[in-house]
């Protein structure tokens, strides 16, 4: 069979399923066991270099780690990442002569950044350490885009999102709030040398039902509301108030409306509970603070009397998915009227380029968005790139994050005259970890422990301010406890040919039996997974991992390694007499080259 | 230092008739030397015992003194067992299995407590013809000691601090076999695909079932030269068959190619299937297979797998009418039946 190719850091970086799976590839188990070294800040500087803002995401990021954690196939639940990015920063000591600073004279090159959102941000952060003048202009009085209009105080205080936007605006940003930009023509004449645009999708789907015209006094657009919300233009809710929509502004905007005072608040939503857009713990969390959550209710009408809104009526639907595995929806001829005062819209939401001519060479698809190279992000206008929500439309602080990164490495190469598609090379290194016979420089016992829950505020405490935070954070006990689950995914198995006895003390170690010594298949082209099948100890129980296939051994045999279950507990390599296995830190160098 | 297994496992384990993973049979964390063959031996207990559905608690693990003999703690944590004087395992066995034939006795011996000062008792057990399984780890020196050469080294071979072996090596397959075992092979403790499969035949066999396990000190006799390391082996070791073992009950699904095989029956029903790599291999033919080991080892080759099978043969409780009933369930009034039963005893002898 075909030895795994292990040149590159692509197998060793898939092995770190957390890691992979974030967008911004952050070193998370490592950045973990600093947090079990008592180290918090060098923990969150960690995240700082990759995820721009650790406080911010430690509380409201869609974790996509997560769900991949090697945890959650080898047990239940995965390792509560997100909750301890945050632990880093609330443990953290002060950190700002960390942070990199811009060089006192500049390269001499100018950047417009549009949107003060996180990308924007991300990109300023990684140009100005290289001696960039950033402009930032955001139409809103401060910095922060979505995270400060859309996400409410009560799930990320004020102070941890602007503790982390001055770390980047004190690097010497020349910040314009306040200033929309109405013409990309007339930017494009102006003197920047690359224009990054990181608008988000600021515009909220209206739904113009029957009755809408008379009603539209007692409707608003979720994020338009909560924005509002956020700048202090509102701070009272009606007593009834019906939130339309399923996904994570839904949630968002009944449990403000509830702690501006509604008493009675319902989401209504179209689809099945588990098939909301929402995120399991945000719809926990709003059931939790006693809202009332309708499924399988489709909006047909906004019911109106006396000139007044009534309430929305609506039809009870059955959801299947047909044999194309699209989801059809079937009345079963009942209908509700949810009587309300308000109701909010939060059907989704989209980008907004009203302020691009269309005339002046930048290239847009049938979806109306920016076409962009994928690699690069660059638009048909050369040194115009796009970044966040705006790129490719609504996704989440992590991505945008991403999109930063690599956005600010094609302007760097596009200002210097290179070839932005000409992606700089990261590196990767494997250190030994091996201190001793059966000593290692990480702990490399197995915690069973379950998954800790995050602490909460009483909901009836939690509702009665708008800026009381919901979840209190682990406290150290706590973090500490969770970040011994982690299983130390980054700590890899390396395995060397030339030094194996084939005595099977691995084989027969192995707590999960990913270790096999089978005989040789000569096949090279049939992909693994199919030649592998029931040659096995135990057939894969995922494909989430490839196999680790060695080279022929002495005997003609070669090694497998399913790198689903590994536990990466190193009792392989204890039991090698001949050091054959050797658990390896690995370090990506470069990290924002690695994002895809 | 990792002093334990995590109890995680793999969730598409197979599970045996007693709903039981192989997870269940295993033992503590071995302390012998990483890469010992004596862990691949406790490893293919596990996996045979477990593929037999055989429940922990109905077997008795007997030993004597030796890494081999440590063995056994680290398979099978809830089964019987009994650690005994150096070379005696035999004898506590043979009391063992007169007090309680339904047990399944796996013993694990060395060459040390076989070959050496247990030679005596190994060669009575074996013409007792006691219902076990014997199964000597057999490495060819003396690795709790620190690596002396043991009775079963090669004549002419060094150990690892340059001593020469003098004296003829003790065979203790030719010895089974000319002393009556019914049940003999010769096994490679890297060879998990033949090892399972005789450890489950010699469990099934009524009888005694001898195993001699080559299996590498990788500490003190796996050096250059020597005729027990792993590099050695695995170069010069040869099989008649390979061996596939088919449980009664169970659908013959051989893992074997359909054609050139040969089956044996076994007392329980259970099938051993053989498939020839050599035309002419024979399990029947005791006089062959002594005569084939030999010749082999003059080759300087190591023959493995099943060298000699008798499922018909009487085994000591057949020939000694012993009592079904495990001692321990015999009850106050059979074991002391009365003044009327001596009366009629002492008036025999009148």
């Amino acid at each position: 069979m075909k030895k795994t190719d292990v040149s590159n850091y692509d197998h060793y970086l898939k092995v770190v399923d957390c890691q992979q799976a974030c967008p911004a590839h952050t070193p998370v188990p490592e950045y973990i066991r600093l947090i079990a070294d008592k180290r918090y800040s060098d923990a969150y500087m960690l995240n700082w270099h990759s995820n721009v803002f650790p406080g911010v995401l430690g509380r409201v990021c869609d974790r996509p780690c997560e769900p991949a954690c090697r945890r959650g196939r080898v047990e239940e639940e995965p390792v509560a990442i997100c909750r301890l990015k945050r632990v880093t920063a609330d443990f953290k000591d002060d950190i700002t002569d960390r942070l990199p600073k811009a060089p006192e004279e500049g390269n001499g090159k100018r950047i417009a950044l549009i949107g003060a959102g996180p990308a924007s941000l991300t990109v300023a952060r990684d140009l100005l350490p290289l001696g960039y003048h950033i402009s930032l202009f955001d139409r809103d009085q401060r910095g922060g885009g979505m995270m400060r209009s859309q996400i409410p105080a009560f799930r990320l205080p004020e102070t941890v999102l602007d503790e982390e936007i001055d770390y980047i605006l004190n690097m010497g940003v020349e910040s314009h709030f306040g200033s929309a930009i109405t013409s990309m023509h007339k930017l494009l004449k102006e003197n920047y040398d690359a224009i990054f645009v990181g608008t988000g999708a600021p515009k909220g789907r209206a739904l113009n039902l029957p009755g809408y015209e008379a009603a539209k006094q007692q409707i608003s657009i979720g994020i338009d509301w909560l924005a509002n919300v956020s700048f202090g233009h509102n701070d009272k809710a009606p007593k009834r108030v019906v939130v339309l929509g399923g996904g994570n502004t839904a949630m968002d905007c009944c449990r403000t409306a509830k702690r501006l005072g509604a008493e009675d608040v319902k989401v209504i939503v179209r689809s099945s509970y588990a098939a909301m857009k929402a995120s399991p713990w945000e719809k926990e969390d709003a059931k939790a603070e006693d809202i009332d959550i309708i499924v399988n209710h489709t909006p047909t009408e906004f019911v109106v009397e006396k000139g007044k809104l009534k309430g929305v009526m609506f039809d009870e639907v059955e959801s299947f998915y047909d044999r194309g595995g699209n989801r059809v929806l079937k009345n079963t001829g009942k209908t509700l009227l949810a009587e309300c005062d308000l109701v909010l819209v939060a059907i989704g939401q989209d980008t907004s380029f009203v302020w691009i001519e269309r005339d002046i060479g930048l290239d847009f698809n049938d979806w109306d968005q920016p076409c962009l190279n994928e690699t690069t992000l660059q638009s048909s206008i050369d040194k115009v790139f796009f970044g966040g929500d705006a790129a490719y439309g609504p996704e989440n602080i992590i991505t945008a994050v991403a999109h930063g990164h690599k956005a600010a490495i094609s302007i760097d190469l596009f200002c210097q005259g290179k070839e932005p598609t000409q992606r700089p090379k990261s590196d990767f290194n494997l250190i030994s970890q091996k201190m001793g016979m059966h000593e290692w420089s990480y702990t490399n016992i197995i915690d069973h422990d379950e998954r800790n829950l995050v602490p909460h505020i009483s909901w009836q405490e939690a509702v009665k301010k708008l800026a009381t935070e919901v979840e209190l954070g682990f406290d150290e006990q706590l973090a500490l406890e969770e970040a011994g689950r982690c299983l130390n995914c980054d700590v890899h198995t390396i395995f060397t040919e030339s030094t194996c006895i084939e005595c099977s003390a691995c084989e027969d170690i192995c707590p999960t039996d990913c270790i096999n010594f089978i005989g040789d298949i000569k096949d090279n082209i049939t992909p693994p997974q199919q030649l592998l099948k029931g040659k096995l100890k135990v057939d894969k129980a995922t494909d989430e991992q490839d196999y680790l296939i060695s080279d022929n051994l002495n005997t003609g045999n070669i090694m497998v390694k399913d790198e689903d279950m590994c536990l990466h507990c190193g009792l392989c390599a204890e039991r090698c007499p001949t050091g054959a296995w050797d658990m390896q830190k690995l370090t990506l160098s470069n990290i924002e080259a690695t994002i895809k | 230092m990792s002093f334990a297994k995590s109890k995680f496992k793999h969730k598409s384990l197979p599970v045996n008739d007693l709903g039981l993973t192989y997870r269940e049979y295993e033992g503590a964390i071995s302390t012998l030397c990483a890469g010992c063959g004596h862990d691949s031996i406790s490893a293919a207990i596990v996996h045979a015992c477990h593929e037999l559905s055989i429940a922990p608690h109905s077997i008795a693990k007997m030993s004597g003194i030796g890494c081999s003999s440590k063995a056994p703690n680290y398979f099978l944590r809830n089964a019987h067992g009994f650690n005994s004087v150096h070379g005696r395992m035999p004898s506590v066995t043979t009391g063992a299995n007169l007090a309680n034939k339904e047990l399944t006795y796996l013993a694990m011996s060395g060459d040390g407590d076989s070959a050496s000062i247990g030679l005596g008792q190994f060669a009575h057990v074996v013409r007792r013809q006691l219902n076990m399984v014997y199964m000597v780890a057999n490495n060819g020196v003396y690795g709790l000691t620190k690596g002396q050469l043991a009775a079963t080294s090669d004549k002419g071979v060094k150990n690892k601090i340059g001593d020469l072996s003098l004296f003829n090596d003790i065979d203790l397959c030719t010895m089974a076999l000319q002393l009556g075992a019914s049940f003999v092979a010769r096994c490679f403790s890297g060879d998990k695909a033949q090892l399972v499969p005789i450890i489950k035949a010699a469990i099934a066999h009524q009888g005694f079932a001898f195993i001699d396990i080559i299996s590498p000190c990788v500490t003190f006799n796996n050096h250059v030269g020597s005729t027990r390391s792993y590099d050695y082996v695995q170069e010069h070791v040869t099989t008649g068959a390979v061996t596939d073992f088919v449980p009664i009950r169970e659908e013959i699904t051989s893992a074997i190619p359909e054609g050139d095989f040969e089956d044996i029956c076994l007392h329980d029903g259970s099938i051993m299937r053989f498939h020839k790599l050599d035309p002419d291999y024979d399990t029947s033919n005791r006089l062959k297979a002594m005569n084939d080991v030999e010749e082999h080892k003059q080759r300087g080759e190591i023959l493995t797998g099943l060298l000699y099978l008798d499922p018909t043969a009487r085994n000591y409780h057949e020939l000694n009418d012993t009592s079904d009933m495990p001692l321990n369930q015999v009850k106050q009034d059979l074991l002391c039946p009365g003044e009327r039963v001596l009366g009629t005893i002492n008036d025999s002898f009148r």
